[in-house]
């Protein structure tokens, strides 16, 4: 048992060292990423000071583009167990390493994720409020209550699942499929269960009709596997790039068919909401024309929602020729399907439904600086995270970390030249 | 890291040879990369210094509203008073005043002899020390023209030489108190809850600043403390309640409370005694011979946005 926690120990303590060896790039890298990360420290003291009147919500749009990308990230991370479906469920056993990527990439978006709730508070420091025991937890009744416990599990999986796992490689020994295999299968239900819930916090509002409706969900999981997958294609190209660990681009053209799939059921998603919204002309699609065609001279997201729809489309167009079986424009597809979705999914899906207000008034919404520097320094702190959880896991996955090679001191200086940066340019 | 720039950390063999030197070397680095991280850090953190009321531990760890026993509200209500003393130069009467056994307050609004002239927003105003700095205001007219009641189509701006204007009518919208509201089911924390007489109250000190509530809410009745709240002392009511017009903080979520802390002393809410015309009427549903009983017996009563199902305790009606 003592054996054991020491060895665990061991085990922490030199993946922490190596997560502060690389060479120039990755210290560049990290630095740019702790840079900004430091500016969103900055910016979030001035708000935790003066208050949220710091960013651009007000009463009429209460939340903005922190609750966006709240959204847009438990996306993020719900799309990064498809790699671990096609392991476990269709037995691609040769991705198996490369699914584990894909977990600490969830592990990431959903330590984003919680920091945009985070910052999102007018009193963070009560937050405790809100758990259970401590607190005082509204179950089953909110679903902010119901998000906390989804996301919070959501992330304890992912951990144990790639914790355990980087952990018996480093050991050299096989998982125990008992205290593996199980969490595996219950975190792909959870991560569909973690969107939809995220989904339902917003369609669960009968005061807000733009969000009032079922396809909310459904749109939702399937945007988030269309940017979820192409987050996942771009951060696998850069792994490749930039690291020794090798692997061909099947896993890559398996992701490339999921975003073609799920891009073309999104669109089909959104005209159908479109659809509904503007056939029926009832009073409830305010929301929907102020966002599309704008209100009463206030357009300031009608650019944007464009944007987003002709990225979208473009990708779609893309993906569905075998032009994008070319890894340089299934580069360019997913980039459109990433910023595409962003918008759509976040200023799109989140401000438009508090314009107009429920009493009918139209104030527009733009963030400011503050709250753009805040929303970066989240966004650079969840890269560096999983900078270093791949600093750390691609060595222990190509065997070069393990409890073998221990005693040999020599690790730090041969090892280090052989392992260049992790991760040099943005995922 | 507060080990490693230590300064004075002797080194044991000084007659080491160059291996010996590259460990003080690294060792250096390190240090320096360690101390010029914590000042960065240190840097980014600055202006946390302009933080100038922390709140004290007291209210940090203070319990909720429903578990405070009388001893411990007695101890929350002397703090309070200690507080608003310190900050606005008045000594309040902060109390708690609970709901009267067979009392259910109803709301009923003549929406014939309104005439738009805005004395209930400034009257709530005086009465419940909302934040002057910015403005907070609980309750919003809408000017709307004759022949339609899509609220989409009124005018929160409106501002003529006189009121009324010719072929409009004005529609007063506060918290509805509804009898299912959807704030309350939102609320991550149950901050927010209905009472036994029917007014949707907020816990201000248990309140964590999501704004879920606020999104929920279809008559946009909650607002949020985006900034530190200004109110003048000469302007601050003294007579307050814990779950009403005690002044608030940033970061916290308020509203229309039926002026809970009159109403429960078996007064008018402000507005009501306020409004020049008569149109707002207030009372007790579960007493046959209140006023409004009697209007919601024989008047035509509507409530807004009857189709989300919220069950008002706020109803309209002409005549």
């Amino acid at each position: 048992m003592k054996a054991g926690a020491q060895n665990y120990f061991r085990f922490l303590r030199r993946c922490i060292g190596v997560a502060f060896l690389g060479d120039w790039r990755y210290y560049a890298w990290m630095g740019a990423l702790t840079l900004i990360t430091l500016v969103g420290i900055n910016a979030y003291a001035k708000q935790f000071v003066e208050g949220l009147g710091v960013t651009g919500m007000t009463d009429h749009v209460s939340w903005g583009v922190y609750i966006a990308n709240y959204t847009y990230l438990v996306g993020i991370a719900t799309a990064a167990v498809i790699l671990v479906i096609a392991v476990y469920v269709y037995r691609h056993q040769e991705w198996h390493d490369v699914a584990i990527f894909g977990q600490l990439l969830a592990v990431a978006a959903i330590i984003m994720s919680l920091a945009f709730v985070m910052v999102d508070l007018g009193q963070p420091l009560q937050s405790w409020h809100m758990l259970p025991i401590v607190g005082k937890f509204n179950f089953p009744q909110s679903l902010l209550s119901w998000d906390v416990i989804v996301l919070a599990i959501f992330l304890l999986l992912n951990l144990h699942i790639c914790g355990y796992l980087l952990y018996c490689r480093y050991n050299n020994r096989k998982p125990r499929k008992w205290f593996s295999v199980p969490f595996v299968f219950v975190s792909m239900f959870w991560a569909i269960s973690t969107h939809a819930v995220t989904a339902f916090l917003h369609e669960g509002l009968g005061g807000r009709p733009y969000w009032n409706t079922a396809i909310v969900a459904p749109r939702f999981i399937a945007s988030a596997f269309v940017s979820g997958a192409a987050f996942l294609i771009i951060a696998l190209q850069v792994i490749r790039r930039v690291t020794d660990y090798k692997f061909d681009d099947q896993a890559l053209l398996m992701l490339r068919r999921v975003v073609q799939i799920s891009l073309i059921v999104n669109v089909f998603f959104f005209a159908s909401e479109l659809f509904t919204e503007f056939y029926s002309e009832t009073l409830h699609n305010s929301s929907a024309t102020y966002l599309y065609l704008g209100l009463e001279g206030h357009n300031a997201l009608v650019p944007w929602i464009w944007t987003a729809v002709g990225f979208n489309l473009i990708a779609m167009v893309l993906l569905m020729s075998p032009l994008t079986q070319r890894i340089g424009w299934l580069d360019v597809a997913c980039v459109l399907a990433i910023v595409g979705i962003w918008i759509e999914k976040g200023m799109g899906q989140i401000v438009a439904g508090f314009i107009p207000t429920p009493l009918g008034q139209i104030v527009e919404y733009t963030p400011t600086f503050n709250e753009t520097a805040v929303c970066l320094g989240i966004w650079a702190f969840g890269l560096l995270c999983f900078t270093v959880f791949l600093r750390m896991s691609v060595p222990i996955v190509e065997g070069k970390l393990n409890k073998a090679n221990e005693e040999e001191s020599g690790y730090k200086t041969s090892g280090a030249a052989g392992l260049s940066g992790a991760s040099a340019e943005g995922a | 890291m507060s080990e490693s720039t230590n300064p004075s950390n002797p080194s044991p063999s000084r007659s080491g040879g160059s291996s010996d030197r590259m460990d003080r070397r690294s060792f250096l680095r390190k240090s320096t990369v360690a101390a010029s991280g914590l000042a960065a850090l240190a840097a980014s953190l600055s202006p946390l210094r302009k933080l100038e009321d922390y709140g004290s531990l007291e209210e940090f760890m203070q319990k909720h509203y429903k578990e405070l026993s009388a001893e411990e509200m007695d101890q929350v209500l002397k703090r309070i008073e200690r507080e608003v003393e310190r900050q606005y130069d008045v000594r309040p009467h902060v109390q708690d005043l609970k709901p009267m056994d067979g009392v259910e307050f109803v709301y009923a609004l003549n929406l014939s002899h309104c005439i738009g002239c805005r004395k209930c927003v400034y009257a709530c105003m005086a009465e419940n020390n909302q934040s002057r700095d910015p403005e907070i205001q609980y309750i919003r007219v809408l000017e709307m023209p004759n022949g339609t009641t899509d609220l989409e189509q009124g005018d929160h701006r409106y501002d003529p030489e006189t009121v009324p204007r010719k072929g409009h009518y004005y529609m007063p919208i506060q918290c509805q108190q509804c009898e299912n509201p959807p704030c309350v089911k939102a609320c991550p924390c149950r901050a927010t809850w209905q009472e036994a007489d029917g007014i949707t109250v907020i816990d201000y000190d248990w309140c964590i600043g999501c704004r879920y509530c606020e999104a929920a809410c279809p008559y946009w009745a909650r607002r949020f403390n985006f900034k530190e709240p200004h109110l003048p002392k000469d302007q601050v009511n003294p007579n307050m309640h814990y779950l009403g017009n005690r002044p608030r903080k940033k970061g916290v979520v308020e509203k229309c409370h039926f002026c809970i802390q009159r109403t429960r002393a078996g007064k008018y809410p402000a507005c009501v005694e306020v409004c020049p015309t008569g149109v707002r009427k207030f009372g007790n549903i579960l007493d046959p011979e209140s006023e409004v009983s009697y209007i919601l017996r024989n008047k035509r009563v509507f409530v807004l946005k009857e189709a989300v199902g919220t069950m008002p305790r706020f109803f309209y009606y002409f005549d």
